[in-house]
């Protein structure tokens, strides 16, 4: 047998908390050149936490990720010109404490990374990055900001990132911070007193597709760890466990959100991934509008769709799919058993004509081509609560 | 979990236990703690021919597929028929009721080479301070 864990090698880089993984017997993996847990064998592992964070409420360290904040040069302005410019949202819709999905491109219409915005004051902005690309981001915001009256800070390494996760992820943090969490509506964030650590980004983001937020500590190990811990002791008696990348992979599978590389990345374009509505094409000019224009002048050549096998296999990353009449038409992006709905689940590009919903198709799973179906996606979500009361009116 | 000091391990962490003519196939608990959860398990037909070192099936857990190689040659008499239905029985039995294939083997010879219960508890007693090292 051969597995996917790693032993520890010196190469790989660290986050604040990665002594404390190991001493919680996590499985360790090699993640775009990052050593973090995959699975807590102590939490039951992958399916546990899965189920943890759908039905009660998880904690993952994400400190992998990267920060970089744009903010005011010598006139304001010039860093929300510059956040334009790099990204295809509108930041400029973006209330103080508020953020949005979003994504740097390439002047050809493909990814740079996907991104999230936040904007912390009018011209002040934090984009949270993805963790194998970040020497890439890095330099591609730089570079592309030159032009601009605005200030880059790469803050990657300045912050501890953990996601709470999960329906009573709200309960767990209420009782580590002054912050009021109950006003704070998805996507937007506030800044208050963690575990005693005072003026903490706390955002109701996630990549979970539950409800759930991401709270951002100094990267000072002893600290890091103490938050980690609280955390851990707010958070039993909801039934709280680290989770890993494992759980994290099959939870944003399941709400069907991008990840770098698979469903996005520098061959894809926004139309063919589906985010067009991240897009903003008439909020002016950013890099890969043009290319973007003129795409969608053309008919879609491939689009990401859901399938699930209908016979026994399981659709992984990078399989081929076919036809019913053997014609080779695309390929699984992602893939897994999916823990909430106990089917095997996948994300594909096809051509359009393959895309609706029931379209019967085949995947290659090693020797053997079984059949899938085009099904809705997302493959989960969260039901709906009645909204909370606007930020600003607590 | 013990490792059967009859059985024979291999440094891929499959098991195989001789009774009479018979070689039972199985992996080991390391191995099944390693891949986690088992989801799916694709085994040979009976009549198939194993070749030492060659990959005769796979076992899938959520996040992987792995492959499993043939700790000796020989031709499958059966195959575990419980494992479609519960393939957690890997999880929770690998030494047991997680038993992949039953073997004719081609050269009972062979086994000599592979490591004992005492020795495999070694062999992956040093991974483990290899992976946290």
């Amino acid at each position: 047998m051969d597995f996917v864990t790693s032993s520890a090698q010196t190469e790989l880089r660290k986050t604040p908390l990665n002594a404390l993984h190991r001493k919680l017997g996590a499985k360790m993996v090699n993640f775009g050149g990052w050593d973090m847990p995959v699975e807590y064998p102590s939490s039951g592992g992958l399916m546990a936490e899965h189920k943890a964070v759908r039905g009660g409420v998880g904690m993952f360290d994400v400190s992998h990720m990267g920060d970089i904040r744009i903010h005011t040069g010598k006139t304001a302005g010039g860093a929300l010109a510059a956040v334009q410019h790099l990204s295809m949202n509108d930041a400029s819709k973006l209330a103080i404490g508020q953020a949005q999905y979003s994504a740097m491109l390439y002047p050809q219409g493909t990814f740079v990374d996907d991104v999230i915005v936040h904007r912390l004051g009018e011209d002040d902005f934090l984009l949270v990055i993805n963790a194998g690309t970040r020497e890439k981001d890095i330099q591609w915001v730089r570079q592309n900001t030159a032009g601009f009256d605005c200030v880059v800070e790469d803050l990657s390494d300045a912050y501890t990132q953990i996601a709470i996760q999960g329906p009573r992820a709200v309960d767990v943090l209420q009782k580590l911070t002054d912050a009021n969490l109950a006003p704070i509506r998805n996507y937007w964030f506030t800044h208050g007193t963690v575990c005693g650590l005072p003026n903490r980004l706390i955002a109701r983001t996630g990549y979970t597709g539950e409800d759930g937020f991401e709270i951002y500590v100094p990267s000072e190990v002893a600290a890091s760890e103490a938050v980690w811990n609280s955390v851990i002791e707010a958070g039993r008696e909801f039934g709280i466990v680290p989770c890993g990348l494992g759980a994290r992979n099959t939870l944003r599978l399941e709400a069907k959100m991008a990840l770098y590389g698979h469903e996005i990345g520098d061959s894809i374009n926004v139309w063919e991934s589906g985010l067009d509505r991240y897009c903003k094409m008439e909020k002016g000019d950013f890099i890969g509008r043009l290319a973007l224009a003129n795409a969608s002048a053309a008919p879609l050549k491939r689009t990401l769709v859901g399938i699930e096998t209908v016979e026994r296999g399981i659709a992984r990353d990078g399989y081929r799919v076919f036809d019913p009449a053997g014609e080779e038409i695309g390929v699984v992006t992602s893939g897994s058993p999916s823990p909430t709905l106990s089917r095997n689940i996948a994300l594909a590009y096809v051509p359009p004509d393959f895309a609706a919903i029931g379209t019967p198709l085949c995947v290659e799973v090693r020797s053997q081509r079984i059949k899938a179906q085009v099904v809705p996606t997302p493959f989960y979500k969260r039901a709906k609560k009645p909204a909370p009361q606007a930020a600003g009116s607590a | 979990m013990g490792y059967p000091a009859n059985f024979r391990y291999t440094k891929e962490h499959e098991w195989v236990n001789v009774e009479g003519s018979v070689a039972t196939i199985g992996i080991t608990d390391y191995a099944q703690s390693e891949l986690g959860d088992v989801v799916f398990v694709e085994l040979p037909k009976v009549g198939a021919k194993l070749e030492t070192g060659k990959s005769f099936g796979n076992v899938e857990s959520v996040k992987a597929v792995s492959e499993i190689y043939a700790p000796a040659s020989g031709e499958v008499s059966e195959a575990n028929p419980e494992l479609s239905n519960k393939p957690e029985l890997l999880n929770s039995d690998p030494h047991g009721a997680g038993w992949l294939v039953k073997v004719k083997l081609a050269n009972a010879a062979e086994l000599a080479s592979l490591m004992d219960g005492a020795a495999y508890e070694a062999y992956i007693a040093q991974k483990g301070k290899e992976a946290s090292a």
